[in-house]
């Protein structure tokens, strides 16, 4: 076996808008349709300005680094390198919302704690069935954890915003406002 | 109740209230939801004085409907409905976006809305939380600014109040222009070109002061009868969406140039024609100049049959609308004799921002274009403009003056049929002969002159939604094209275009799935399609207060001149090959021979006091 962990790319002008992805999510780790408990969340800013929003697994885990437990909720899954959390020890402070660079994790509507991408243990259900349907916006990578790969991964966790009005400019070439 | 939130909202506007209603599971096995659901609530609540109501005051009702079927089956959609400013009758009418998933989310399977805001308002829906709010700051503004702001503005407010995550916008539906200004070619629009067209439902929601709805659910969609089963299916329409390439890569937009070109059942010149040769229109040159991006879709769809075009040079730079569909490129392109694609795009990004059906403004602009084409309206009378065939510029401003209901346009606004009248009383002429409409709703890019097309010689004088070409009455009852059957797409409230590669026994399977009605077909296709149709062709019958439709079962002049040009010339129907298709089709659905749901029906249906009212309204 391979030490490799595993990345999702994304490819936003392949998004579809289609929220497939959620589906999947939400029914692998709720067992529901359930589209603001997934894990990665497709974000419309403006319509036809479609795109995934998920964790970028950053080299260094702002996210873990503000969590106030002790020990922390938040630690990193060695085998995957996604961020773990234990659900028992989150103290649902936020802190790593406002840490992230991308405002990525969310209190779950549910129980209220800290809701990170697992990376499905190495076998991710929604870029399976963005590429079943041939979109191929999300795809998997393997890389080893701490090479120049996992900084440039980092610069993914943008807020939502930014990422947005870069594409209404490549879209619509002009800026939108958003 | 498996599939469903539970509970519905009604929001009374003139008092500011909101309170919930709930309907019992026999009810909703009755009647499903959107469409279906529609017609029961409109005729429980206005059926005894409904030739009374107007459609635009505030005694209408407002329906915003998911069903079941919602979130679950690819393709999420919204049911809109009403007493319909169109044709006085109810129209189910679908929009697609992510709005009815939000509003399951929320907990609510739909919205009631009555009576009239004192001032411009929006609805936010908020989980449990439903506030009625101003928004006289967007009255007035155009569909894309009005989405962006509001959206916008919710969404930080969010951000602020709610700190358990950054937020994503809201599901939304509005109205532009047109819908403020009551226009009756007026449509409710959702994200960018989406609209639900058929009916007028954006003069309704204008009449009631209602600019937008937005909703926000965090809830996760209701739990299914057999989720093993519901899921298992959804892998099998998924696979059979996915494997239809053709569909997925070009959506209606290949119709263009082949339902013109092969099928000759394509408006031309207002109907004129229903052939043409204009390679220029066919979709490779959509896809190759225009399209940015080449799937789009809503809510758990594979298809992704809309693609987002952009002009993004020459005169009509910075035009945005979706493919177009075939409709659009039709009434927008075809129909009003422009046949290049960043023109085409211009016209459809313009009726959208002014809050137009496409379908529906570009019968209107056709037959205004034809009636300058005889000398019978006049520049003069235009303000100035030429509204020459394939002008696109020139529609533009008729369309602003519509939405705006300045000079003519105040007319136009009324939509074809109420236009021909008017007209033709100031004019002194026939001028419904230019009119190709059905029970005052413009028909759809679907001519029946030619033979070659789907819909059949009765299908729009006996459809319940008159000219929409989605519902088209249809023999056998049992076809995949008929009414029967997207009653059922309607009425669980999912994308037609998802189930083109499925049996209509595989969508009953899937709707059992989830709600565990165990609906057998024959029970869908004699009984509850049947039930909802019959109420539909109560109302419709029954009318008022200014059209009704009691006797008049007809297709439009224009559908019986030959057809001019093409591999098709010379063809026109029969009037007396119509008049049989129509006593085979009321047999079938046990309606009398003028087309009256026979006593005998409606009771058999359940449907006691339909069979009271209709009777005593027609005098009977």
């Amino acid at each position: 076996m391979s030490s490799k962990q595993v990345w999702i790319t994304r490819d936003f002008l392949r998004c579809s808008g289609c929220r497939m992805c959620e589906i999947a999510c939400s029914l692998s780790h709720e067992g529901r349709i359930w589209p603001e408990a997934s894990r990665i969340r497709v974000f419309m800013y403006a319509p036809g300005i479609e795109f995934p929003h998920l964790c970028a697994q950053c080299h260094d885990y702002p996210c873990v680094e503000a969590c106030p437990t002790k020990p922390k909720a938040l630690s990193v899954d060695e085998k995957t390198g996604a961020v773990h959390v234990d659900r028992e020890k989150c103290i649902s402070c936020g802190n790593c919302i406002r840490a992230c660079p991308g405002h990525v994790p969310f209190l779950h509507p549910g129980d209220n704690k800290a809701t990170i991408c697992d990376l499905c243990n190495g076998d991710p259900q929604c870029v399976k069935i963005c590429r079943e349907a041939g979109f191929d916006c999300l795809n998997v990578v393997k890389y080893d954890r701490g090479q120049g790969e996992a900084l440039n991964y980092r610069v993914y966790a943008r807020h939502p915003r930014a990422i947005a009005e870069g594409l209404t400019e490549l879209m619509f070439g002009e800026k939108i406002e958003v | 109740m498996r599939g469903y939130a539970g509970k519905f909202a009604e929001i009374n506007l003139t008092e500011e209230k909101v309170t919930e209603v709930r309907f019992d599971e026999s009810t909703l096995r009755s009647y499903i939801g959107g469409r279906g659901l529609a017609a029961k609530i409109l005729w429980d609540r206005l059926g005894e004085r409904w030739d009374e109501v107007d459609p635009l005051g505030p005694e209408n009702i407002l329906l915003l409907l998911t069903g079941p079927m919602t979130g679950f089956y690819p393709g999420g959609r919204l049911c809109v409905s009403g007493k319909s400013p169109q044709s006085n009758g109810i129209t189910g009418s679908t929009v697609a976006g992510e709005f009815p998933v939000e509003l399951k989310c929320a907990g609510w399977d739909g919205l009631i809305i009555t009576g009239r805001a004192k001032k411009p308002s929006y609805i936010l829906v908020k989980d449990s939380i439903i506030e009625i709010r101003d928004a006289t700051h967007v009255w007035g503004k155009d569909g894309k600014q009005t989405l962006l702001k509001l959206s916008k503005e919710v969404r930080e407010e969010f951000d602020k109040k709610y700190r358990e995550r950054l937020w994503r916008e809201p599901g939304m539906v509005y109205i532009g222009p047109a819908g403020e200004n009551k226009c009756r070619v007026a449509g409710v629009q959702a994200k960018w070109a989406h609209g639900a067209g058929y009916g007028g439902y954006g003069a309704v929601m204008g009449s009631k002061n209602l600019k937008a709805v937005l909703a926000k659910g965090t809830g996760p969609l209701p739990e299914v009868y057999d989720q093993a089963k519901m899921l298992e299916l959804l892998d099998q329409v998924r696979k059979a969406s996915i494997a239809n390439d053709v569909w997925r890569r070009w959506g209606t937009g290949y119709l263009g140039y082949y339902v013109g070109n092969v099928q000759s059942s394509e408006p031309v010149r207002n109907w004129q024609e229903e052939w043409h040769d204009e390679k220029s229109f066919a979709v490779d040159q959509f896809e190759s100049r225009v399209w940015v991006k080449r799937y789009w879709a809503d809510f758990g769809c594979p298809t992704a049959c809309e693609k987002l075009s952009v002009v993004r040079c020459g005169e009509f730079k910075g035009a945005i609308t979706d493919n177009p569909d075939y409709e659009t490129q039709a009434y927008m392109g075809t129909n009003l004799a422009v046949f290049t694609p960043e023109a085409n795009i211009f016209l459809n990004s313009v009726i959208e921002d002014l809050g137009f059906c496409g379908i529906q403004v570009g019968n209107v602009l056709g037959f205004a274009a034809e009636l300058y084409q005889r000398g019978i309206i006049t520049k003069e009378e235009l303000d100035g403009v030429e509204l020459k065939w394939g002008d696109a510029k020139a529609f533009a401003k008729v369309a602003e003056m519509i939405a705006k209901r300045k000079g003519l346009g105040d007319i136009l606004a009324e939509g074809t049929y109420r236009a021909a009248l008017k007209l033709g009383k100031m004019k002194n002429m026939d001028l419904l002969k230019y009119a190709v409409q059905a029970k005052g709703i413009g028909i759809g890019a679907h001519g029946i002159r030619s033979g070659l097309d789907y819909p059949q010689l009765h299908s729009y004088p006996c459809g319940a939604q008159g000219g929409d070409h989605t519902s088209v009455a249809y023999l056998p009852i049992t076809h995949p094209s008929s009414e029967h059957t997207t009653m059922l797409m309607d009425s669980g409230v999912y994308c037609m275009f998802n189930s083109f590669s499925v049996t209509p026994q595989f969508q009953i399977d899937f709707l059992n799935a989830v709600t565990g009605f165990n609906i057998s077909f024959e029970e869908w296709y004699n009984e509850i399609a049947n039930r909802i149709i019959a109420i539909q062709r109560a109302a419709l019958l029954i009318g008022g207060p200014d059209a009704k439709w009691f006797g008049s079962d007809v297709n439009p002049p224009r559908f019986y001149e030959p057809l001019p040009t093409g591999p098709c010339k010379g063809k026109a129907p029969k009037l007396e090959d119509v008049e049989k298709m129509k006593s085979e089709y009321y047999k079938a659905v046990g309606w009398d021979e003028r087309g009256v749901p026979t006593s005998e029906t409606l009771k058999k249906l359940g449907l006691f006091n339909v069979d009271t009212i209709l009777k005593k309204k027609l005098g009977l």
